[in-house]
């Protein structure tokens, strides 16, 4: 019988973990996803093979998700039944992504599935994360007076849709009725995704605000819904194996749950364009980390000229370090706009006690005259 | 004076956090002290004894509701708090 080497943790091991742990979650309690990225290659880095760095990363993903989705609960921002609905589908969607991944394996060795996942990591963010992107910007241009939520076009002919004995309710567009045909594909997609690059949210997160409607707000806390049903079930599966190293998803939980209040509360106090902003952003960034790396999976699937081991582990290096980027970038803009958000805050609630008070002193003044 | 009791207030207001504060670096020493044995039950679990194999999703919950408890609370007490 095989044995699963896990490492010995030191002082070092520990504090990169809980740092990468601390801002992964500050960016999933902000937008829903996001951190799994980086933290699945960090773990490698260290010495952790691959599928206890998978399963471990799983089993510190949902009791993050499932601590933000219920702080964020407590702001009004999740649809609990929509996040189970898609969470069950996206269980599905796991189940068959991993099989092609086996099956990709089996056929091409590790090079074929890196480079099958690099390939849809370009292929989803270079799509959704212009979309998302461009949005956000559009929203921040037309200004503050046009923030309120508007219901995408698509999602206006989804809604419009009626087919008998598959409607379901949500609170999140206003209880109206949606056909659960678009929902389950939306799940599955999330799912096929989570399995394959480890973001489920960067198809999840997109469907809901432009294929049903949902605020992106709403849309990111229901994700964190959708994250923890996904991941419990993946947990069980990859516990089952006793692939789970305890230690280190505790000690990444223990940063993380840190970061995903802080991104939570963030929420609290940012416009609905800073949230596809950020998130566009960081899709963006990611899909050049992958593109630096796909010439890597190229020359070892001997489909293009073979690089030498330097320039690979140049354009490797610089591949990791933009995903570092990513997170880094995110963590700055969350930290600006929440810092910003508290004072502003702070500044209206003065002056609205400041205004009461001189209203209070002249309606004395008025009435002792 | 009136800093000690400025500070005996807020030991008073935040104590549930302090608590659960200390609760959490209590469940992280435990963590560290069965961590072999932690370790040991995965092997074991990998090599076919599965009776103790939902034991890392158990851990997972717990650390998840008593630490995650800390850390709203902790943001709470230095002043960072959700708009309303």
């Amino acid at each position: 019988m095989d044995v699963i080497n896990f490492i010995d943790l030191n002082l070092a091991t520990v504090i990169i973990l809980f740092v990468v742990g601390f801002i992964g979650g500050m960016v999933s309690g902000f937008i829903g996803s996001g951190g799994a990225f980086v933290l699945t290659p960090a773990m490698m880095s260290l010495g952790v093979s691959g599928i206890v760095a998978v399963a471990s990363n799983m089993a510190h993903k949902f009791p993050k998700a499932l601590v933000g989705s219920m702080k964020r609960a407590k702001y009004g921002q999740v649809d609990v039944k929509l996040g189970v609905i898609m969470g069950l589908f996206a269980e599905v969607g796991v189940f068959v992504g991993k099989e092609v991944m086996t099956g990709i394996r089996a056929a091409f060795g590790n090079s074929g599935t890196d480079l099958y996942v690099s390939l849809v990591f370009i292929v989803v963010l270079a799509i959704v994360g212009t979309i998302v992107f461009r949005d956000g910007l559009r929203m921040k241009r037309e200004g503050a007076h046009n923030d309120e939520h508007k219901t995408p076009k698509l999602a206006q002919w989804v809604q419009s849709i009626y087919i008998p004995g598959t409607m379901v309710r949500f609170k999140s567009i206003g209880n109206k009725p949606i056909s659960l045909l678009f929902v389950a594909p939306m799940g599955f997609a999330t799912g096929m995704l989570a399995a394959s690059i480890a973001v489920g949210g960067f198809i999840g997160v997109p469907a809901m605000i432009y294929v049903i409607g949902v605020p992106a707000i709403m849309a990111t806390a229901t994700e964190l819904v959708v994250a923890f049903v996904m991941g419990m079930g993946g947990s069980l599966f990859y516990a089952w194996e006793g692939f789970v190293d305890i230690r280190l998803a505790m000690i990444i939980l223990a940063g993380s749950l840190f970061g995903v209040q802080i991104g939570a509360i963030g929420t609290t106090y940012v416009k609905e364009y800073m949230v596809k902003f950020v998130m566009g952003m960081i899709m963006i960034i990611v899909l050049f980390s992958r593109l630096f790396k796909l010439p890597v999976y190229l020359s070892d699937l001997s489909l293009m000229t073979t690089l030498s081991a330097g320039t690979s582990d140049i354009l490797s290096t610089i591949s990791f370090s933009t995903l570092g980027l990513a997170l880094i970038a995110g963590m700055l803009v969350i930290s600006v706009a929440l810092i910003k958000g508290i004072i502003e805050h702070r500044n209206e609630t003065r002056a609205e006690h400041a205004r009461r008070k001189y209203e209070a002193s002249l309606a004395v003044t008025t009435a002792e005259s | 004076m009136s800093k000690l009791v400025e500070i005996r207030d807020f030991f008073i207001k935040h104590r549930f956090a302090f608590v659960l504060g200390v609760v959490s670096v209590a469940m992280y020493s435990l963590l560290y002290l069965f961590s072999v044995n932690l370790t040991d039950i995965a092997q074991q679990t990998h090599a076919g004894h599965k009776t103790l194999f939902f034991l890392p999703i158990v851990i997972a919950l717990i650390f998840s509701g008593v630490h995650g408890s800390f850390t709203s609370r902790f943001w709470d007490m230095l002043g960072i708090k959700a708009k309303h």
